[in-house]
């Protein structure tokens, strides 16, 4: 999406970032507009964090065009940090204060008045669903409730801009949808959020537009259904083969279905429609184990782009 | 800018006040302890043989270089674990960053934290030697900030290294190898002249030994008879001080903008 450092809350061009010989960023171009919720997808070590670092205003640019709310990450760092709320990878709750003193206190980093920070804790506390542990110490929270507790942190600047990185790695899938359901509260109330992730249905599920990362390099751009359209078929059919036999299939795979992908354990073909290739598939004698029709998902995207699944 | 630091101080502020009650008792029970031991059980004896080979009471000789060392030993503890705490276990500085604050905005706010700390503990220290009688002179009050100082000049130096550190193993020979023998050889027991020469200039160059040299010049109410020498001592202790804060302010820069 074109735009222009007054247009965007974000605008990069050829953004670099290298760490002595390594090259963590190449030379990536975006734009994210405002209410927007934007989403960087790809392994680990596709160089998300080190984007996300330089965005976060922690992390020097080291070549290219950096521009976040119209201001220069590298002169106006603090003022731009100000209007932004971040929720690191790792956890960086104080883990030695409670709750609440560790909302309050951050309130007081961003020159929030003592009942100001006090006020916004209360109610932050109420949109993640903490208040119950408000005097509770940190330290023996679930990690769930951690992760929630670092959102309501990020947001007690009332930031324009929100930065997530990896947001729900390590958690439960019950945990998950409530931190999901949250974030999709905040994109409704027009908060803008940037987000990385190498989970596909995450990509799905929260953002507008997201861009595929792979080897330091921006590979694909657009809607989660504009790149599925884009890059895969309508359906997939993966045939699961008895242990062995997989490797005897030479040939006898050929033409079923666009495109046959075959990964170590499994086999996926993809089509327009599924249930016939699974037909053709019993048809030709082959005898997989387990047959199962699906859509395509980003994860379909991604090994279509990169020849490698997202989370290995 | 201070009023940036003053928000990173804040939060130390708000950790102190969980520990403060055991923090500020065992600030009293220390100098009590070491002054009934070493100062009237071991100075009476002391006192007893030679009278006056130190020219005073051996309490009010040693009161003075114990509170130098005291503070020396709070400002380097002080400075090793909690950094690395803020660094690397709780990430506390990296939350800090994250929001206006600047690395040198979050090293000044916990040095600026680490002074109060040991003014306390040096306040309390001066208010227990008083109780004993263990000073003879009403500018024994000037003997805080000196051994604030003295502590700063010990705090910032290794404040700048901690910073750098991923793992605590070299905090035990910072402890092992220079804060245990200064605290055994800086005069603070006896005076230095009494080390074998080639370890006297040991004492010249580290700071605790010039801080325990001003603060019982203080207590004693000698300060003074040398000028220059004084004006030495205090700029040793503002030269470690003042070095240590600026590679406080590089190292935690560094550590903190990749």
């Amino acid at each position: 999406m074109p735009g222009t450092p007054e247009t965007s809350l974000i605008h990069a061009r050829g953004l670099t970032k290298r760490f002595g010989k390594l090259t963590a960023v190449d030379a990536i171009d975006f734009d994210v507009a405002p209410g927007e919720a934007f989403g960087f997808l790809g392994p680990n070590g596709a160089g998300k964090t080190s984007a996300m670092r330089m965005i976060g205003c922690v992390s020097p640019v080291t070549e290219g065009l950096l521009r976040i709310l119209n201001l220069d990450p590298a002169v106006h760092g603090p003022q731009i940090r100000a209007r932004i709320g971040v929720v690191p990878q790792s956890d960086t709750l104080d883990t030695e204060l409670t709750v609440r003193d560790n909302l309050v206190i951050y309130g007081r980093y961003f020159g929030l008045a003592r009942s100001e920070a006090a006020r916004r804790a209360t109610e932050l506390l109420d949109f993640v669903q903490l208040s119950d542990r408000a005097n509770d110490r940190v330290e023996p929270l679930s990690g769930g409730m951690k992760r929630r507790l670092t959102i309501a942190r990020s947001l007690i600047n009332e930031p324009q801009l929100m930065l997530l990185d990896e947001p729900t790695t390590g958690l439960d899938p019950q945990a998950r949808h409530l931190l999901w359901e949250r974030l999709y509260r905040l994109k409704q109330r027009g908060t803008t959020l940037v987000l990385t992730t190498h989970y596909m249905d995450e990509a799905e599920q929260l953002c507008d537009r997201l861009v595929v990362m792979d080897k330091a390099k921006i590979v694909a751009e657009g809607s989660p259904r504009q790149l599925i359209e884009q890059y895969s078929t309508r359906e997939v059919t993966e045939l699961r083969f008895p242990v062995g036999v997989q490797e005897t299939l030479d040939g006898k795979l050929d033409g079923l279905g666009e495109r046959v992908e075959r990964l170590p354990d499994r086999v996926l073909v993809y089509s327009n429609d599924g249930e016939s290739v699974a037909t053709a598939a019993h048809e030709r004698g082959l005898q997989p184990e387990t047959v199962l029709v699906r859509r395509s998902t980003l994860e379909d995207v991604f090994l279509r782009l990169t020849g490698r699944t997202l989370v290995e | 800018m201070l009023a940036q630091a003053g928000r990173s101080y804040e939060h130390m502020f708000l950790l102190y006040k969980r520990t403060w009650r055991g923090s500020i008792f065992n600030s009293f029970l220390s100098p009590v302890l070491f002054m009934l031991a070493m100062g009237i059980g071991l100075g009476t004896f002391i006192d007893r043989g030679g009278a006056d080979a130190l020219g005073v009471p051996y309490l009010l000789f040693l009161a003075p270089g114990l509170l130098a060392s005291t503070v020396m030993q709070t400002a380097s503890f002080e400075s090793t674990f909690p950094i690395m705490a803020g660094m690397v276990w709780i990430k506390r500085y990296h939350a800090m960053h994250a929001t206006p604050l600047r690395p040198a905005d979050i090293a000044l706010g916990q040095l600026g934290w680490i002074a109060t700390r040991i003014t306390l503990v040096a306040a309390i220290f001066v208010l227990v030697m008083v109780a004993f009688g263990a000073t003879r002179s009403p500018l024994v009050v000037l003997a805080i900030p000196v051994a604030t100082l003295t502590g700063m000049a010990f705090s910032a130096p290794i404040a700048a290294f901690a910073a750098t550190q991923d793992r605590m193993d070299k905090f035990n020979a910072i402890f092992r190898f220079g804060i245990t023998p200064l605290f055994l050889f800086s005069g603070t027991f006896f005076p230095i002249e009494q080390l074998p020469g080639f370890l006297q200039p040991l004492a010249w160059v580290t700071p605790l030994w010039h801080g325990v040299e001003l603060c019982r010049g203080l207590s004693l109410g000698t300060i003074g008879a040398d000028p220059l020498l004084d004006f030495v001592h205090l700029l040793v202790l503002v030269l470690f001080a003042g070095g240590g804060l600026l590679a406080t302010l590089m190292t935690f820069r560094r550590r903190l903008v990749k």
